[in-house]
């Protein structure tokens, strides 16, 4: 049930935007039509889903202080924490790029997809976040599993509801210099209002 | 007349190859864009994850915005060095090693200098790697030209981010905690019943004073987007 919750908790009340205000710049730049910020979405996700327990593991057996003791009892006092910034940008670039070349064997149609955002995702913020986040948290490689999927839903749900909005937008009057970027910013500020109203949600 | 002719040429030769000075024009131009017309956050939209997460007290916003003025300035010098050395189909993983070992060294500073700041800032230092406005000079400014210049770019674009974040926190924690620098300005004019907004301490304060500063600002640049 604990795993559910948190997956819950990640998808509306922690929610990657409106909580963390991270991977904005992608939420902005990728949110005119619902069938792009749909392709996005679906990339950060998965994304998200299998980088989380892989720096999961990374963190719990090579960078904890005395986290390399299965390799030898001596080791018990070398702390590499100060290497988890670099680690972690490592894994996740490199899981994209594994990811991207698995998707374009397997599923062509899909990689035609999410082709061109599948690089991007690797400079998103929300996706080095989570796993800070992860680590912040202390949660077990089942919870974190599922941490990485809930915020990568979050940040997909969000994502489209923007961009549904915006399609509408199109056809209204808005200032000049309101437009664009600035009317982006007051909608998401009302949405973030809405998933307020999500607190204490629990299963 | 000969004399004359070997005037000409050397003054030909000096205009053919004028050397810039230190802060010609350009140069100048490189580093005063990026605060107004050019702005990284409210024109070009990068950079604002951090722009909002840590802007609730202007404290930890002043050392943050030293800190991406640091990072931007050091990956663009560095990036630049080596620019001609990196192949193109890594760059992108080259650029995010550089990035991530210069915060590394910020964040190790700050957790020997000043633990308590470390702890509020928490991960966002970390996020400072995926901040788009150091990934994306480094992509467009410093592959392509000198170092200096580099360093100037990096200077300009780190001080359009500052002050607009400042204002953000400025505004954030005058409005949400009634204090500007944990100085409680509306008390000490004999205001006590100051009435704080507790939705500016929130998420949607930062959105919704970032959305009025963008206004306000391309309506006076004039800046209109399509």
């Amino acid at each position: 049930m604990e795993v559910f919750n948190i997956a819950l908790r990640g998808i509306f009340i922690d929610n990657m935007i409106f909580a963390y205000y991270l991977g904005m710049c992608s939420f902005l730049a990728i949110s005119k039509k619902v069938e792009t910020a749909f392709g996005l979405g679906l990339a950060v996700v998965f994304v998200l889903t299998l980088t989380v327990p892989v720096n999961w593991l990374l963190q719990e057996y090579v960078l904890k202080e005395g986290a390399l003791t299965w390799i030898d009892g001596s080791f018990e006092s070398i702390d590499l924490t100060f290497l988890q910034f670099i680690m972690f940008i490592a894994v996740i670039a490199s899981m994209v790029q594994l990811v991207e070349m698995i998707i374009e064997k397997l599923s062509p149609a899909l990689y035609g997809s999410l082709g061109i955002f599948l690089p991007l995702i690797a400079v998103n913020c929300a996706i080095l976040g989570s796993s800070l986040f992860m680590v912040q948290k202390d949660y077990n490689i089942i919870e974190a599993t599922s941490y990485g999927f809930g915020s990568g839903f979050g940040f997909f749900l969000a994502i489209i509801a923007l961009a549904a909005i915006r399609e509408r937008l199109k056809y209204s009057h808005v200032p000049n210099g309101l437009k664009g970027l600035g009317i982006t910013m007051l909608i998401t500020g009302l949405m973030g209002l809405a998933f307020k109203s999500f607190i204490g949600i629990a299963l | 007349m000969s004399a004359e002719a070997t005037v000409v040429e050397t003054e030909l030769k000096v205009q053919k190859k004028p050397t810039e000075s230190f802060l010609s024009k350009r140069r100048k131009n490189i580093v005063t864009d990026p605060l107004n017309d050019d702005n990284p956050i409210t024109i070009q939209v990068l950079g604002i994850c951090s722009a909002l997460a840590v802007t609730v007290k202007l404290e930890p916003t002043l050392v943050m915005s030293i800190a991406v003025v640091f990072v931007i300035v050091f990956a663009n010098l560095i990036i630049s060095l080596m620019r001609n050395l990196i192949p193109g189909r890594i760059r992108i993983i080259v650029q995010l090693a550089v990035v991530a070992t210069l915060v590394t060294l910020v964040s190790e500073f700050l957790k020997a200098y000043s633990y308590d700041m470390y702890k509020v800032l928490g991960a966002y230092v970390g996020l400072i790697i995926t901040n788009c406005i150091v990934m994306g000079r480094l992509e467009a400014f410093a592959m392509a030209n000198k170092p200096y210049d580099s360093v100037l770019d990096g200077l300009g674009s780190g001080f359009g981010y500052a002050w607009i974040i400042l204002t953000v926190a400025f505004f954030r924690e005058l409005l949400g905690s009634g204090s500007i620098f944990d100085f409680k300005v509306f008390e000490a004019i004999g205001w006590t019943t100051f009435p704080t907004n507790g939705l500016m301490v929130d998420s949607i304060g930062a959105f919704v004073v970032l959305g009025i500063l963008i206004w306000i600002q391309r309506s006076k640049s004039g800046y209109v987007e399509h």
